[in-house]
């Protein structure tokens, strides 16, 4: 039964994901959180271990789910979930490209996505920022702790970097190291 | 060479290079399928580029399983689509062996902590791209949708296949109002 529910989260997160990476975030968040897979701090964290290895976000992300709720038989299902709706979906287009390519209703479908998608990326944000800053939820003590202020100053540095197109890999190598350094300078 | 194995060699080792994943394969795509083995052309690069971005599914196994297609019929797609999922595959079941070891360990924790800093600052760096491509046309329909979709998924916590679904129809019914009233002007 759990690999079958492996399965299918995996094949509704593959069909409804949109845009890529980050999209489909609030989505993955809310499955396996309401799942018990993985802690909302454990997704954050895996978001960085993937972009430092290679292949798209969704893929690994029901690799790593898969092998850790049901080993390498659920890392397959899991992985099979998610691939399958883009297979099959191409293949059905690369069939009739033209015709889809010039459709109106898949451009006024578009037109409402892209948007939506936007939108999305922006909660998959808000909720990132509360792990980050308020790991343990909204109060106002939160504002004299020390960390606080350093990961303030940390996201800050890095935001500048990865818009002066800095490559990702080098962001979180530093980031690794600066945490490393607060953490045992401020004794957290 | 077998052309269904070499689309899986061709594929794995465009998986295994590709970080960050996305459009950052589409070069080394095109360097591979168009100029180096010649199974397509340029034009059906871009076809890649405007297909994945209007289905579902990550860009990766969109264009392998496309280009797969293409060359190689059913057969073709199946190789290509396990050659660029399987570098991800083993590497992903390696590390998440070495992490939940690892995670425990101070030394981890705290450089994680400072990682999660960043991992919010490049999801904001996406945000402003993504923004950027759309509100070149059509601005108060999509800021409406935008912020339809933020305020429904990150504070109303409805399901994003909801939102999905949604905000499509929504799209599709408005450009459909929309011809009818240009074609009544026209009248």
């Amino acid at each position: 039964m759990a690999l079958i529910e492996l399965f299918l989260v995996f094949l509704k997160i593959g069909a409804f994901t949109f845009g890529g990476g980050y999209a489909m975030l609030p989505l993955i968040q809310s499955e396996v959180e309401r799942h018990g897979w993985l802690t909302q701090a454990e997704v954050v964290d895996f978001v960085a271990v993937s972009e430092s290895t290679p292949g798209p976000l969704a893929v690994n992300m029901a690799t790593f789910v898969g092998i850790r709720t049901g080993g390498v038989l659920g890392a397959i299902i899991a992985t099979l979930g998610i691939v399958l709706p883009s297979f099959i979906i191409i293949l059905i287009i690369a069939k009739c490209f033209e015709k889809y390519k010039k459709s109106k209703a898949v451009g006024g479908i578009m037109s409402g996505l892209k948007p939506a998608v936007v939108g999305m990326i922006g909660a998959a944000f808000i909720s990132v920022a509360k792990t980050v800053f308020f790991p343990a939820g909204l109060s106002v003590s939160v504002f004299s702790s020390a960390s606080f202020w350093v990961f303030l100053e940390l996201f800050a540095v890095t935001t500048v970097l990865a818009f002066k197109k800095v490559h990702p890999i080098k962001i979180i190598l530093l980031s690794a190291v600066i945490g490393l350094g607060a953490g045992y300078g401020l004794g957290l | 060479m077998n052309k269904n194995l070499d689309l899986f060699l061709t594929f794995m080792k465009i998986g295994a290079f590709t970080f960050g994943g996305g459009y950052a394969m589409i070069p080394l795509i095109q360097k591979e399928v168009c100029e180096n083995k010649k199974w397509l052309n340029e034009k059906d690069i871009t076809d890649i580029v405007a297909i994945s971005e209007s289905t579902p599914g990550p860009i990766a196994i969109n264009a392998a399983t496309f280009v797969g297609y293409k060359t190689s019929g059913f057969l073709g797609a199946c190789m290509a689509t396990i050659g660029v999922v399987l570098p991800s595959f083993l590497i992903i079941s390696l590390i998440s062996m070495i992490l939940t070891q690892f995670q425990s360990i101070k030394v981890v924790h705290y450089a994680f902590m400072g990682i999660r800093a960043a991992v919010l600052a490049l999801i904001l760096k996406a945000l402003w791209m993504m923004f950027k491509s759309v509100k070149k046309k059509k601005k108060p329909f999509s800021y409406a949708i935008m912020g339809l979709s933020l305020v429904l998924t990150a504070f109303l916590k409805i399901d994003a296949v909801f939102v999905i679904i949604g905000c499509g129809l929504f799209g599709l019914l408005w450009s459909i109002l929309n011809r009818k009233e240009q074609s009544n002007g026209a009248d």
